[in-house]
């Protein structure tokens, strides 16, 4: 198994060598990607991994808290197991058919309502300018935090089920409301196993490939409105890799999944320190 | 004083009513999280059921230009990735998962450990590249094999995990009561340890397969994609997951139609393998409840 996992890093490592030798660190710096002129800069693909992933954690995140909540908090037994069952469902589409139906159904919506509404009432904010094509960041942001919910909702879930009764009582004992036990009790105790669940989303949204790619507009290009097209680095390479011709834009986008390793592995490891760290302290206790 | 209780009073109100709205919220947001999957499901019904059809099951996708045809080859496509993937990945997910279970105190054992997390959580076209660098480029072409070998290494740590899972839940003193007759240990694990879990072990392995049949990006460049039957391990093969892709971004209408009933199929194949392991797995662990 660490074989695999070592093998798996020196294999991406060693096949984007040249891309490193060519470029070094202004690979990651430029966003000029030109594989007619052999010239490669991902700084593009970089902002809308970043900008997509970001949109997503600001959805997902919220909602997946509040999910976790009702279904350990506030949802009776019986339909604690069916409402978790829904979710976990979210989680066992697989995301070509996301992908599919942000195609054909989230980006049209997203073109004729969500996007004229926001540049008519946010329109002030660069954020929200600009023609609607649909497809764009702000599709690929929605499509993933659909993804992302289901796993920050179970690992908040396991967070909030290992914090012992005994507080939730000391907090009604306090004459507490409903809503300050979970608050006082719930959130607070258990807010580093949030955090890491948060970040377990952001990593898989980091790589996530099929939805992205088939809803995020194609275009490399840095541009700060959400509803403009824009490329991440899983999609650059679904996109490109089959018509690579170069060796040298083959290794520089090896090294595009070089990096995405590398940043998912970190983010990863982070994330399971903190809920590590947060199971153990309820198990402790 | 009766101000000071008016005043309580006050507060108090305006604390439940705070508390009913939070509430308020907690609910929405669950309806909000769970709406998107009956959208999904409502659109993939409604424009895919008219997809399938007799052809759909049992032609090749017809040329580019001409209507009709269907998906018979990428179903069969799936079927052999996801057979050559279950060949590796099962017996290899199975025994890290007993491995770590039975053995996983030592120093190794955490590392091993923290690979499979790892490995977990690592982007599937990541998969995708290592396989392409790893099989594809020595063996100079695209093959099953390939994209089963991809399909395996995401299988491995998600069949590991759960294998781990099931078997920590054994109490300890059964592993004694073997050890105690003077039964070898490797004797205990298998036969007592693993014989006794082979149901909850298996419904985790179908849950990981069915993960994996949906799996797009490590296909793309691995086993790539084919308008033809099967044709050889070493050769392109086509998979329904990889032809929705391609359809579903092509421009032809009869394509974007047979991709949503290529999708339909995905699932509900997803949604059947989830709610009869779910229902499987209710059932054994109330009629053991009630022998013991």
């Amino acid at each position: 198994m660490p074989l695999l996992l070592i093998g798996i890093g020196g294999f991406l490592l060693n096949a984007s060598l040249p891309s490193i030798h060519q470029f070094g660190f202004d690979f990651l710096g430029t966003k000029i990607w030109d594989p007619a002129r052999d010239n490669y800069g991902i700084l593009a693909f970089v902002f809308g991994t970043l900008i997509s992933s970001l949109i997503a954690i600001l959805i997902a995140a919220p909602l997946s808290i509040f999910t976790a909540l009702f279904l350990t908090e506030v949802a009776s037994r019986r339909l604690q197991k069916s409402a978790s069952f829904i979710i976990e469902m979210l989680a066992a589409i697989p995301s070509v058919v996301y992908g599919l139906w942000g195609i054909y159904v989230l980006a049209p919506f997203l073109r004729v309502y969500v996007e004229p509404f926001l540049g008519k009432t946010l329109g002030f904010l660069p954020l929200f300018q600009g023609p609607s094509y649909g497809v764009g960041m702000l599709a690929a942001g929605i499509i993933l935090s659909i993804m992302i919910i289901p796993t920050i909702t179970a690992v908040t879930k396991e967070v909030f089920l290992s914090i012992p009764n005994s507080y939730r009582e000391a907090a009604m004992a306090l004459g507490a409301t409903r809503w300050e036990v979970i608050k006082m009790a719930v959130i607070k105790t258990g807010s580093a196993g949030i955090l890491g669940a948060v970040i377990l989303g952001l990593g898989r949204a980091l790589g996530e490939t099929m939805a992205v790619t088939m809803v995020i507009g194609n275009r490399s290009d840095i541009s700060i409105s959400l509803f403009a097209p824009g490329q991440s680095m899983s999609s650059v390479i679904a996109n490109e890799y089959s018509e690579a011709t170069s060796s040298l834009h083959i290794s520089a986008l090896l090294e595009i999944g070089l990096v995405l390793f590398l940043i998912t592995f970190f983010i990863n490891s982070l994330a399971r320190v903190f809920v590590w760290r947060a199971s153990l302290r309820g198990s402790t206790r | 004083m009766s101000s000071l209780s008016e005043q309580m009073e006050h507060t108090f109100r305006l604390r439940n009513l705070k508390s009913y709205c939070m509430l308020a919220m907690i609910v929405l947001a669950f309806v909000v999280s769970a709406l998107p999957l009956f959208a999904v499901f409502a659109h993939i019904i409604k424009l895919g059921f008219s997809a399938l059809n007799f052809d759909f099951f049992t032609k090749l996708p017809a040329p580019v230009g001409e209507s009709g045809g269907g998906l018979a080859n990428a179903l069969l496509g799936t079927a052999i990735l996801v057979g050559i993937a279950s060949v590796i990945g099962i017996p290899w997910g199975v025994s890290i998962g007993i491995y770590l279970s039975e053995y996983g105190k030592s120093k190794t054992a955490s590392v091993v450990r923290f690979c499979v997390d790892m490995l977990v959580s690592i982007p599937s076209i990541v998969v995708g590249l290592f396989i392409y660098e790893l099989i594809v480029i020595p063996m100079k072409g695209f093959s099953a094999n390939a994209g089963g070998v991809a399909l395996s290494i995401l299988m491995i740590p998600t069949i590991a995990r759960t294998t781990e899972e099931i078997l920590k839940l054994i109490p300890a003193h059964v592993r004694e009561a073997g050890l105690g007759l003077g039964i070898p240990r490797w004797k205990v694990t298998l036969f007592i340890i693993v014989r006794g879990s082979l149901m909850p072990i298996s419904t985790g392995v179908i849950l990981a397969i069915s993960r994996v049949a949906g799996e797009t990006a490590p296909l793309l460049f691995t086993a790539l994609s084919s308008r033809f039957w099967f044709d050889g391990f070493n050769k392109p093969i086509a998979s329904l997951s990889v032809q929705i892709f391609n359809y579903a971004i092509s421009p032809f209408e009869d394509w974007q139609s047979q991709a949503w009933g290529g999708a339909l199929l995905l699932v509900l194949f997803v949604f059947v393998v989830n709610l009869s392991v779910r229902i499987l797995l209710l059932r054994t662990n109330t009629s053991k409840g009630k022998q013991i």
